[in-house]
């Protein structure tokens, strides 16, 4: 057993974080949010010059050679600074899932310039009854000479406003069983008949209506066979859900990170706040949300790393940190006190993050639900 | 700072992450597996009525020999009595992490697996006593002849517990102590106080404490059985009236016991029953998937397996915890917060897991063992009451977030 970092994954981690304390500033976070974009293009070329969004490829596809869990580690640096970009969903979304599921030639042609930032993707599964179950997938595309005609309405798709191919997951048959008949399409983001619109979100995330008005791929663009398009789906969700989890814990960390500063510095009664027993319970509290969090989301990394099944991990992993993430950042707002209410003040940004990331990719009863079948209950 | 997270000094080459026990750890683990199911009785797990880091139950280990002397007996001639104890000592030499799985496996049983004088006073001695000390001691608590409780709080000293009043006066080549000591789990059938006692008044509170080890039977003790919320006799309140004790017997220096104190606590750390959590959880999933209401097994029902994957995730986490700490001290890493994060984890669990028992089980959660109609052997009943205590001993819940918050986070104490 060894519960540590590799001295790599050490080096990833620390220059990381002092790159993004350096180039992504909460200033340059606040302006992402309020933009219509939602990234700067400038540190989107600097994140792959750093050679983080071919981390996890292999080198034949112009990335590193790293793993999953490496991945992982930069995630949570990422959720520690907050990074506003389309890394999660051309990243871990969409190029895991071309790197996993694609032909031989998509890989080729996609991954290299993934990882170079040239392309951004962004992978368009939920729809309007927002749940990431088969039977859900309404949108259908209909063979016709050829090609596929792609009609439906996908719902908080993840930047695919500034995408330039997005992934889609359609139903290509009907049968009873909705697992069977779903395919995965690669849409050029400029065809015709796709309409993108921005959605206002509390995290202030890009996530859109992005609505297939009969628009039309080749039959090269499947990801993976047709009508086999779910256990794709279902096997990126898992691995999505993980990686969201590292981000959680970096957002976490920063937090009490931050609340503990704070709580050390703030006098009032004529002492530091932190050295009240209130106030020093509350930071014990995040301190136990914060190690829990990490060791399981640790866990569950590794077990996607290494290729074992990690189902039950990924689901005790995702419902644990999600409402974990939830409870540390309302605490540290309890410990700013009003300046924390304040727009001018960071912690507000963690707030929001946390609960977009507790209900993307299923939220804790969504994921306890699975804790429980795969227990056996 | 990096909260559990790796620390500075921690680099090392050609060493990757492994959720998975390595060869040896594997097979001794089997190793560990296989004694218990050699020498523990058939219906011991059964029998044992241990709730998950209670206290309320813990005497009965004592209480149910010759069984226990038994088995101890064999833990001991195997080395594993001592089990964190060095090899030259009659100890076992194992890695912490081989300690950690030695100790989940015992608990996932409820096997008694050490006490005081195994756990905390050898290692204490081993580090700070004289050879004599040494020579004396050990061997006998190797080998498992002798059992010691621990003296420490006092009526007006509990979490407080630098400001402990029971007096020690040098006479000669004597102590003459004068006080009392209560909450001293299993006095009642062990042999000698781990005591802390006042030598020095007129220092600060931390600098005039020393430890000695007291004989039971010495002229002027009394052992005053008290009867706790489960109906058991775990712990005492004990009074030193004039007591004599060889200053032979007072570990290292006179006046540093606080220290001693304070090094000590390292050897509990991994002492967490952290396999009876999963046990008692599998006895209530068992019970949920067998019991039946509005024609419906308990396990299939939706509010019901919310509550038990609930315990189910945060077992999980503990046993995280667990580990880690273990990891860390096999590369000398002090892990003061992870350790405190275990412990208050664990046994904040053990209140979750007692009401979640009582919840699934309805009526029936609420019939002691005695009754023809109780399932689980009431243990659930008893554990409902048995949890309170484990919030409460070696260090409060209040006291590890203190503990944490100041140790670990660096917050200031004033």
């Amino acid at each position: 057993m060894d519960l540590g970092l590799s001295e790599e994954q050490e080096m990833l981690k620390k220059s990381a974080r002092d790159f993004l304390q350096r180039e992504c500033p909460k200033k340059l976070v606040r302006q992402l949010d309020e933009s219509d974009e939602g990234y700067s293009s400038e540190l989107w070329r600097k994140m792959a010059e750093l050679g983080w969004m071919g981390l996890a490829f292999p080198e034949e596809y112009g990335g590193s050679g790293r793993n999953f869990l490496d991945l992982a580690i930069l995630l949570e640096e990422m959720g520690y600074n907050i990074v506003p970009s389309p890394f999660f969903s051309t990243v871990v979304l969409a190029g895991l899932t071309i790197l996993a599921a694609g032909s031989e030639e998509q890989k080729m042609e996609f991954l290299p310039k993934i990882a170079s930032g040239e392309m951004i993707l962004s992978f368009a599964l939920t729809e309007p009854t927002a749940s990431y179950d088969a039977a859900s997938v309404k949108t259908k595309a209909v063979a016709r000479n050829g090609e596929y005609v792609i009609k439906g309405t996908k719902l908080f798709v993840l930047n695919a406003n500034v995408a330039d191919y997005i992934l889609c997951v359609a139903r290509t048959r009907k049968t009873k069983d909705p697992e069977d008949g779903i395919t995965v399409f690669l849409v050029d983001a400029r065809s015709h008949g796709l309409k993108c619109t921005l959605l206002k979100t509390l995290a202030r995330d890009k996530q859109c209506e992005v609505v297939f008005d009969d628009v039309t791929v080749l039959e090269k663009s499947i990801v993976g066979k047709r009508d086999e398009g779910w256990p794709i789906v279902k096997a990126i969700l898992q691995k999505a859900a993980v990686a969201k989890c590292a981000e959680m814990v970096g957002g976490a960390q920063a937090a009490l990170d931050m609340a503990v500063n704070y709580a050390k510095e703030r006098v009032q009664f004529g002492r530091p706040i932190g050295s009240f027993q209130a106030i020093q319970h509350y930071c014990a509290n995040m301190a136990m949300d914060v190690g829990g969090s990490r060791f399981v989301t640790y866990k569950a990394a590794w077990r996607v790393s290494e290729g074992l099944p990690a189902a039950l991990d990924a689901a005790i992993a995702k419902a644990w940190v999600g409402e974990a993430y939830g409870r540390v950042t309302l605490l540290a707002h309890q410990i700013f006190g009003a300046i924390g209410f304040t727009m001018d003040h960071d912690i507000h940004l963690y707030y929001r993050q946390a609960k977009a990331a507790e209900i993307i990719f299923g939220g804790a009863d969504f994921h306890r639900a699975i804790v429980a079948r795969e227990l056996g209950l | 700072m990096s909260l559990c997270g790796p620390d500075v000094g921690e680099f090392r080459e050609d060493e990757a992450m492994d959720f998975t026990f390595n060869a040896q750890e594997e097979a001794f683990r089997k190793e560990v597996e296989d004694f218990i199911n050699n020498e523990l009785p058939a219906d011991w797990v059964e029998k044992n009525t241990y709730w998950p880091a209670g206290y309320g139950t813990l005497a009965q280990f004592e209480e149910l020999s010759p069984q226990v002397e038994q088995f101890t007996r064999r833990l001991a001639e195997k080395g594993w009595l001592a089990i964190s104890w060095p090899k030259e000592y009659g100890g076992a030499g194992l890695s912490h992490t081989e300690q950690a799985i030695f100790h989940e496996r015992m608990s996932y049983y409820r096997a008694p697996a050490g006490e005081v004088a195994t756990l905390i006073g050898g290692p204490t001695v081993m580090l700070f006593g004289s050879e004599e000390m040494k020579k004396e001691w050990l061997p006998k608590i190797a080998r498992g002849e002798i059992r010691f409780w621990l003296a420490y709080s006092e009526p007006n000293a509990g979490s407080d517990l630098s400001s402990i009043q029971t007096r020690a006066i040098e006479d000669g080549d004597d102590l003459i102590i004068n006080g009392q000591k209560i909450w001293g789990t299993a006095a009642h059938v062990s042999h000698y106080a781990w005591m802390a006692v006042r030598t020095d008044p007129m220092a600060p509170p931390h600098k005039g404490i020393s430890l000695v080890i007291v004989d039971n039977t010495s002229p002027g003790v009394t052992i005053r059985p008290l009867m706790n919320i489960c109906g058991s006799y775990s712990f005492n309140e004990v009074f030193f009236d004039n007591v004599r004790v060889p200053k032979k017997n007072v570990v290292g220096e006179m006046n540093k016991g606080w220290y001693y104190l304070m090094v000590a606590l390292d050897f509990e750390r991994i002492v967490i029953p952290i396999g009876s959590f999963r046990r008692t959880f599998e006895e209530i999933v068992q019970y949920a998937r067998e019991t039946k209401h509005n024609g419906q097994v308990l396990s299939r029902q939706l509010l019901i397996r919310n509550k038990l994957v609930n315990i189910a995730i945060q077992i999980e986490i503990a046993y995280m915890f667990f580990w880690r700490t273990a990891w860390m001290l096999d590369r000398g890493l002090v892990p003061n917060i992870e350790a405190s994060l275990l412990k208050l984890f664990t046994t904040e669990l053990s209140q979750k897991l007692a009401n979640t028992g009582m919840q699934v089980m309805g009526h029936y959660g609420q019939l002691e063992s005695t009754s023809k109609w109780a399932s689980l052997q009431g243990r659930v009943c008893l554990g409902y009451l048995d949890c309170i205590s484990a919030l409460v001993g070696a260090g409060t819940s209040e006291i590890q977030r203190n503990i944490i918050a100041m140790r670990g986070l660096g917050l200031p104490p004033k």
